[in-house]
């Protein structure tokens, strides 16, 4: 008899049991929102962990900054930004007071000028100041493709020995610096 | 007749402006490219294929599948070319591994569940068998 009725408790509490684990995953997500841990749309890249691909880019017509290949990615002196961006980018112009930020910390930034005209690249580096150790000019965004860019911003961390150790799509916001891109660079400084 | 040739003239023209880099010429190939396009998702837009979609990437990759299939990559290697760059989200058809395990076996899971739910129903079902005294009871009654 008191099985039964154990049973039956157990069957009632079933559908409070299934709602407080919804109810903990929802607020594990809130909160991962909130704190940017966790981000619905964010995709991880699928070169994490990777080199960067192969490739080679010519400099942005008319900029004293030279273009760069992915040898030259390889055993850096301390762990460096890939920026791709382009001068219609809205979010880019948002972005850009961060990298100034890190230039001005020493971090080298690797820019590529994603499907721009290079008159309009110079122009926004001239008018906003130029945050790259190296800018190279990918019009076709063929090589971003490579990279498996989806939209500029786009930017990667790359540790000393080369290796993609983060990669964020979207604005680099203080937020964003503050808790992934300054500590990731001390990381693997 | 020879008013309405220009006007019949027209598709035509309407498809050859639309073919350049992301439409091939060869049917059967640009079906087979459109059979894969209609399985890699849209980066931009996320909900939609890259045929279904006007963004500039998706077109961009549109063009990529259709230069692969050109040089000779197979089906699968089309597919993987894509993978290898922007991993398994980009494939609408999530391939089978240990991250999307889970994933691909929720429905066997549900499945076996609603079995061994449908079972234990069965075998419980059926009120339990009286009692001696609950036997004694209707006479008992029916004396009175």
């Amino acid at each position: 008899m008191s099985g039964v009725l154990n049973r039956r408790r157990l069957l009632l509490a079933a559908p409070l049991g299934v709602a407080a684990a919804a109810g903990v995953g929802f607020w594990a997500m809130l909160s991962g929102l909130q704190d940017g841990s966790f981000n619905p749309r964010g995709v991880p890249s699928a070169l994490l962990g990777r080199p960067p691909p192969d490739f080679a880019l010519p400099p942005v017509e008319g900029s004293t900054l030279p273009g760069f290949a992915s040898a030259d990615l390889r055993g850096l002196e301390r762990p460096s930004l890939v920026n791709f961006w382009a001068s219609w980018c809205v979010p880019c112009i948002i972005e850009h007071p961060q990298l100034m930020a890190l230039r001005a910390e020493g971090v080298p930034i690797f820019g590529i000028s994603y499907k721009d005209r290079a008159p309009d690249a110079l122009q926004f580096l001239s008018r906003r100041g130029d945050p790259f150790l190296r800018l190279a000019a990918d019009p076709p965004g063929r090589v971003a493709i490579d990279w498996g860019v989806y939209g500029v911003p786009e930017s990667y961390i790359l540790d000393r020995q080369g290796i993609i150790r983060w990669r964020y799509a979207g604005p680099i916001t203080a937020d964003i610096m503050n808790e992934d891109v300054k500590p990731l660079l001390r990381r693997h400084a | 007749m020879r008013l309405l040739l220009p006007f019949a003239l027209l598709p035509g023209l309407a498809l050859a402006a639309f073919l350049p880099a992301d439409r091939l010429a060869d049917p059967a190939a640009e079906a087979r490219a459109q059979s894969i396009g209609r399985e890699v998702r849209c980066m931009v837009c996320q909900g939609q294929s890259i045929e279904d979609s006007d963004a500039d990437l998706a077109r961009d990759l549109r063009r990529v599948i259709r230069e692969r299939l050109a040089v000779g990559d197979d089906d699968g290697a089309v597919r993987g070319f894509l993978h290898n760059r922007y991993g398994d989200f980009i494939l609408l058809r999530p391939p089978f591994s240990l991250a999307t395990a889970l994933l691909w076996a929720t429905p066997a899971l549900a499945f076996l569940l609603g079995l061994v739910l449908v079972r234990r129903r069965r075998q419980s079902a059926g009120p339990a068998p009286l009692t001696a005294e609950e036997q004694a009871r209707p006479e008992q009654l029916a004396r009175r």
